[in-house]
Parts: C-alpha cells; sequence; structure tokens
C-alpha cells in the first residue's frame, strides 16, 4: 500500500464508499476513482457493529 | 387514493439516487406521494406517518428498497411503480455499457486500484465505523461524510489514522480540500497559500469560496468534523492537521474553523498554535476570545477569510459590518418608509454552521435566537435543516431542496413572521440550479404574507464562486430578480436583517 503522504502534491486516487454522487464530481476534477457497489452486509448494523470490534 | 408499494428484496441505492426516483415518480400523472427509502426502522416510521405503508412494505429491511405511491386511480399507482422499476433499469443498463463491474466491497476496490491513496466514505452511520476502519488499516486517508458515528468510535478511529500517520477526515465532515482536489460538496476555489482547519463543512466551504473572492486559494482544507475539539476527541485531528499545514511549504497561512474547544483542550490548542510561525486565523463560532491568543480570533467566517487574505499579503486588517453600508442603509430606509415588517425572524439554513453564525450574530442586536433546543420559546428562530432529525430518510437539504421550499411556503401563511434569512450553498454535490425554486417559493411566501396584509422581507447569502457549476452571478440574479436582499456574507446577511428588525441598530451597524 502506498505509504507516502497525501499532503504534498501527490494525486489523489480515491475509492468511493456511499453516495455515487461523490464519485461522479471526482471524475469531473479528473481525479481517478473506483466507486463501491456497497450494500449493507448480511446481519445489518450489528453485525457490522460487532465487525468493527473485532482485529482484522 | 389507491397506495401501492413494491419492495426489491436486497436492492441497496444511496440517498441521492433514491431522491431523484421519488421525484421521478412524484412528477407523474396522478401521483399525490411517493416514497423511495431504504426500510430502516427510521423510514417504516416516515412511511406510516406518510400514510404510505403497506403489509408489504412492513416487511422491508435495511437492505430493501420500498417504493410507494399514493395516486389518483390504480391504474397510476400501477404505472407510477412501472416507471420508478424503468428507472433503475436504466441505471442498470447505463453501468453495464461501461463495461467495468464494479468493486462490492472496498478491499474489491483496493484489488483495481492497489495505489488508491484516500476513501471517501459515506455509508449510512451504522456501518461507517467498519468502512472508515477497513480504510484506515489498508493505509487509506479517510473522509468521513457519515454522521451518526458514536464519539467512542470517532475516538478509536482517529487513534488508529494517527498510529498510521493518516487523516481521518469526520466523521460528519461535509468538505475537504486535498491538493487542489475538493471532497464533498466543495466550492470550486482555486489552489493557493491558505490552509484551512475546518470542524465545519459549511465553514470551510464560506471560508474557501471568500478566500476565492479576494483573489487567493486553498493549498489544502482538511476537515475534522465538528467534534474534534471536544474533551472526547482531544483535538486529535485538529492538532495532527495543525503539523501537516505549519510544515506544509505551499501553505502560508493557517485558518482554523471550529466550534468552541471544550476548556480543557485550550491549553494544547494554544501550545499548538504558538509552534506556528506562519499566520494563524482562529474562527471559533460562539467561543469568547481569549485575551493574550496567540492566533487572531476573529467571529464570523468572513473575518477569518479576510484576516488571512490580510496575514499573507502583510496587510493590517480590521473588521466591518458590511462591504457597501451605504447600499444596505438605502435599503433598509426603503423597507422603514413601506408597510413596516411586524413579527419576528425565521431562518431557514442548509449550512450547519452558517445558521450557528447567524444565531451568534443576532443575538447581541435583537435578543435570543431558537435554534436547536436553545433558547425554547423566543419569537426568533433559526432552524438547520442540514441536522441530522431533517436528513433521515432523504437527502442533505443542499442537494434536496424541496423541504425547504415547501418551509418557506408556510411561513408566508405564519403571522409571526416578519423577516426570512435564508442561505444558497453552491459547489460540487449540491442541487445543480437550486436558485429559481428558491426565489420562486420566496414570492410564494411573499404573495401569501401580503394577501393576508402582512410585509415579508426575504434576505439571503450565497456561498459559492463564479467557478462554481451553478454560477455565483446567475443564481444571485435569481434571488434579486425576486427581490431578495442578497448580501455578500452570511454575517452581513445576519446584521441586515437586524437593521430590518431593529432600525435603531443603525447606529451600532451603519456609522462607518
Amino acid at each position: 500500500m502506498n505509504t507516502t503522504d497525501v499532503m504534498p502534491q501527490e494525486p489523489l486516487r480515491v475509492v468511493n464508499v456511499g453516495l455515487e454522487l461523490f464519485a461522479r464530481e471526482l471524475e469531473a476534477q479528473g481525479v481517478e476513482v473506483v466507486h463501491v457497489d456497497w450494500r449493507p452486509p448480511a446481519g445489518g448494523a450489528e453485525i457490522a457493529a460487532l465487525l468493527g470490534r473485532l482485529g482484522d | 387514493m389507491p397506495v401501492r408499494a413494491t419492495v426489491w428484496r436486497g436492492f441497496y441505492q444511496d440517498s441521492v439516487v433514491l431522491m431523484h426516483v421519488a421525484a421521478e415518480v412524484r412528477a407523474l400523472p396522478g401521483v399525490r406521494l411517493a416514497a423511495a427509502l431504504m426500510g430502516t426502522p427510521a423510514n417504516h416510521e416516515l412511511l406510516s406517518s406518510a400514510g404510505l405503508a403497506t403489509p408489504d412494505s412492513k416487511n422491508a429491511t435495511a437492505a430493501d428498497l420500498v417504493l410507494a405511491v399514493d395516486a389518483a386511480t390504480d391504474a397510476e399507482a400501477e404505472a407510477a411503480l412501472a416507471a420508478a422499476k424503468g428507472f433503475f433499469d436504466e441505471r442498470r443498463r447505463a453501468r453495464e455499457s461501461t463495461g467495468r463491474a464494479l468493486p462490492r466491497t472496498l478491499d474489491g476496490a483496493l484489488k483495481q486500484m492497489p495505489d488508491a491513496n484516500v476513501a471517501l466514505i459515506s455509508v449510512p452511520g451504522d456501518y461507517a465505523k467498519l468502512e472508515a476502519l477497513t480504510a484506515l488499516r489498508r493505509g487509506l486517508h479517510v473522509f468521513l461524510f457519515s454522521d451518526n458515528v458514536p464519539v467512542g468510535d470517532e475516538v478509536e478511529l482517529k487513534r488508529l489514522a494517527l498510529a498510521q500517520q493518516r487523516l481521518c477526515m469526520g466523521p460528519d465532515c461535509g468538505t475537504a480540500y486535498l491538493g487542489g482536489v475538493g471532497l464533498g460538496f466543495a466550492n470550486v476555489v482555486p489552489r493557493g497559500r491558505i490552509g484551512c482547519v475546518a470542524a465545519a463543512g459549511t465553514g470551510l466551504q464560506a471560508v474557501a469560496s471568500h478566500v476565492a473572492t479576494l483573489g487567493e486559494g486553498i493549498s489544502h482544507g482538511i476537515g475534522v468534523g465538528g467534534r474534534d475539539l471536544s474533551a472526547e476527541v482531544g483535538g486529535m485531528m485538529t492538532f495532527f492537521a495543525l503539523r501537516k499545514l505549519a510544515d506544509d511549504p505551499s501553505t502560508d497561512a493557517i485558518v482554523i474553523i471550529a466550534k468552541p474547544p471544550a476548556p480543557e483542550v485550550m491549553p494544547q490548542l494554544d501550545a499548538a498554535i504558538r509552534t506556528i510561525t506562519k499566520p494563524v486565523v482562529v474562527c471559533a463560532l460562539g467561543a469568547a476570545v481569549p485575551a493574550s491568543a496567540p492566533a487572531t480570533w476573529v467571529t464570523t467566517l468572513e473575518d477569518a477569510a479576510e484576516a488571512a487574505v490580510a496575514g499573507i499579503r502583510g496587510r493590517a486588517w480590521t473588521p466591518r459590518s458590511f462591504t457597501d453600508a451605504a447600499a444596505v442603509r438605502s435599503r433598509v430606509a426603503a423597507i422603514a418608509a413601506g408597510a413596516r415588517p411586524r413579527g419576528a425572524l425565521l431562518g431557514l439554513f442548509t449550512g450547519g454552521t452558517l445558521a450557528h453564525e447567524a444565531r451568534v450574530i443576532l443575538e447581541p442586536l435583537v435578543g435570543p435566537v431558537n435554534i436547536d433546543g436553545a433558547a425554547p420559546g423566543s419569537a426568533h428562530r433559526v432552524i438547520d435543516l442540514g441536522a441530522d432529525e431533517f436528513t433521515r430518510g432523504r437527502a442533505h437539504p443542499m442537494i434536496d431542496v424541496a423541504a425547504r421550499d415547501s418551509r418557506i411556503r408556510e411561513a408566508g401563511a405564519a403571522a409571526d413572521v416578519a423577516v426570512l434569512l435564508v442561505d444558497l450553498v453552491l459547489g460540487r454535490g449540491a442541487h445543480p440550479d437550486p436558485g429559481p425554486s428558491l426565489a420562486a417559493a420566496i414570492r410564494d411566501a411573499r404573495a401569501t404574507a401580503e394577501r393576508d396584509g402582512r410585509t415579508l422581507v426575504a434576505i439571503a447569502s450565497v456561498v459559492g464562486t463564479d467557478g462554481d457549476p451553478q454560477g455565483l452571478a446567475r443564481q444571485i440574479a435569481e434571488l434579486r430578480a425576486a427581490d431578495v436582499h442578497v448580501l455578500p456574507s452570511s454575517a452581513q446577511a445576519a446584521r441586515s436583517a437586524a437593521l430590518v428588525l431593529d432600525p435603531r441598530l443603525a447606529s451600532r451597524l451603519l456609522s462607518a
């Protein structure tokens, strides 16, 4: 994974998870974007909360 | 009226897409009401209260899409549901025509783009932490637009970010600028020498737009989320971002846009600023200005931009009430010469920071202002329509303008409202052309008020730049054509509203 910092003049390369609108707006600025076709995990919010507490 | 609902199982769509499909269906013949929502508990309540719940819709889960319509006839209801299906079919065809399969997870996306460096996350709050954790663990900076994330989760995310030397912008981060790229809701501004650390999305938008108007630009604008300077979070991301901007050779001055910091964080904030050799401007709306602060403290977003620009130009700066006091004087005199507006102020805002700034400016001038449960019972009210309670199950009012427009029309019939104060926020991500519908709503409200023998004065400010897709000049012209008094900043709009409510304030506000 990229270990350099964003703060210098490095081009942004973005993964967009959520509102597709934001991916389109980044593309309009010439930014490389991969949009994730996200959906809630099976089991819903409770499972997501559990997964959020577990290690990777 | 027949109510029909259909449920698409396991068919997730985001709130902006749902807004568009609901709007298309609502415009069909015979359709009285239409809703397109995911089946969350809050959305089931909305469907029930709108009379749109059906036995089918009640079984939908948060992963299922509900489309419900109330139409004049069975045939029109069925046609509306078919049209919605057509909308989604069309989207699927358009997506498939690109020949590129969309990943279903963040890790799937990283297989397509292994050198990604930022994750922009705007999933519902219940799922935001999981996605942000994954992104940080993969070494990405995170822009976390999602709200409704518990503060304990925010602390955990920001600790991980600091350990990884990554930015965790948010939760509840509306706007950021990284190296000239705007993320989230962002006005089109030039790159320049002013860096911002912002706890407020519309606050950053307003400062960046004012900076652009003054002929300068933004190096980086780092969002930190509204709670960063709270006792719980302890300013973790603010201090990290300040160090980054202090070391950044493209940044010559720094603006901190914050909520009032927790008292226990203030000494650290002071200490952090003292290590910076560049000019630092602090705008913490509603905070008392410290007596011996190591920075220039200002009280409005406009002043923050002006002080920073003066800082990099090496010029002295003093705040002023109005850009064009003479124009305000003549406008207020014209209003005073006509039928006096009798009643109170109603502020209807889409930008939360702008709503709070309005209250901070208005209260010393006209007395208590009811906002977010503060000063209940006061005649003057300011409402932040972007607050969680108004955005459940629908897109933000900067995108979905219908809710505010209908409140403006209602205000026309409210006997106690004499002055209507509104913002209009332009930029990427916002509604493509909000001025005409806002102007139409204000015209309607004023017509209703006049029919009832009342005067309704409308005052506005527009956050935007000439580079924004909506066009600043065109949006202002739309409002002015509806006889809306448009001021160059939200602060000036609030002061102008105070003058209309109490012309005696002229000696304080228009003396210069």
